[in-house]
């Protein structure tokens, strides 16, 4: 827990709310779907490796989808692959998160107008929770995504309110 | 080693002298402007001949004449055992866009042909798997033609914005 570390030594019990520990769990323990679409993956790896290093945030790749909870859309959907990546959502278990990292999966990025092979965005097949921009985006930036989908965590809740209880509960 | 020119006097001699024509570009190496019923008989030649020799297959690809409707294919040719480079093309009707195989005659063109196939729709005869190599087997079209229409969806998934 980090900064409560060894400060509470005479008693074993906090009293926290159920939904602040399941969304600082959640937010905390964020691993990823471990595969990359096209040059987007390169700065995926790089923002992984020692120097922006992933794992501080407790980031990690997972190589199931059945183990993931966030997919990173690293590089260019193609048609060929939007149903692929289809698939693998659906083979997440929830709750379940998707960052639209770069251009091409975000818009089509320099296919969006004569790329007859590209999705012209993911948000096409699968929900998005956070865009990333840029042609890569720099690991600094997929960071920053990271920490707004943390933020986006941190919102959530498990109660249904009164006025929310009679609607349909939404499906993705 | 030997240039275009020579390259294509030999050949005269050997497939008679109307049958192949020397083109030239405005920029580049010149190129011999073969029949495509005689792709095949004239590529084994190429490879075989101890005075030609060309063991490798650099490059192929597939071309689309819109204005003269018809459907090109341009083979770079290379001698390692003499360095010497030719240039060849085939144009079709793209009605009737059948060019003869030449996988048989160097393996490179096995893939290539798949890919000309598959980007611009030159059917090539006798070629022992032709089937889409980048596309999607149930693609519709050869989006390298310069009159592709794209399709709206594929599998339920729009292609546009």
């Amino acid at each position: 827990m980090g900064m409560l570390d060894k400060k509470y030594h005479d008693s074993n019990i906090i009293i926290v709310g159920l939904e602040s520990a399941l969304n600082w769990a959640r937010k905390n323990s964020l691993w990823y779907e471990q595969f990359g679409l096209a040059c987007c993956a390169i700065e995926m790896m790089a923002t992984a490796a020692s120097r922006y290093d992933f794992d501080r945030f407790g980031i990690i790749p997972r190589s199931s989808p059945r183990q993931a909870d966030v997919m990173i859309v690293a590089g260019t959907v193609t048609m060929k692959m939007a149903s692929r990546i289809e698939r693998l959502y659906e083979q997440m278990s929830e709750p379940r998160y998707v960052i639209s990292m770069g251009s091409c999966s975000n818009c089509g990025g320099p296919y969006w107008e004569h790329g007859y092979h590209v999705l012209k965005g993911v948000d096409k097949v699968i929900p998005v929770d956070v865009y990333v921009p840029g042609c890569p985006p720099r690991p600094e930036a997929l960071l920053e995504g990271f920490l707004k989908l943390q933020e986006k965590i941190t919102g959530e809740t498990i109660i249904v309110k009164k006025n929310e209880a009679d609607k349909k509960p939404e499906t993705a | 080693m030997k240039k275009p020119e020579e390259i294509l006097e030999y050949l005269n001699q050997k497939f008679g002298e109307d049958q192949l024509t020397l083109e030239r570009g405005d920029i580049g190496e010149p190129w011999i402007l073969v029949p495509a019923s005689m792709i095949r008989d004239l590529s084994k030649f190429l490879r075989d001949d101890s005075e030609l020799r060309f063991d490798m297959l650099m490059c192929l690809s597939g071309l689309h004449y819109l204005k003269e409707e018809e459907l090109g294919v341009v083979y770079h040719l290379h001698s390692t055992k003499l360095d010497h480079y030719v240039t060849l093309k085939v144009r079709v009707p793209v009605e009737e866009p059948e060019v003869p195989s030449v996988e048989s005659i160097w393996k490179t063109a096995d893939w290539h042909e798949r890919e000309a196939w598959d980007m611009v729709g030159v059917v090539f005869d006798k070629h022992p798997n032709l089937k889409r190599i980048l596309l999607p087997d149930d693609w519709i079209g050869h989006p390298l033609r310069k009159d592709y229409v794209q399709q709206e969806f594929y599998q339920g998934i729009p292609t546009g914005e």
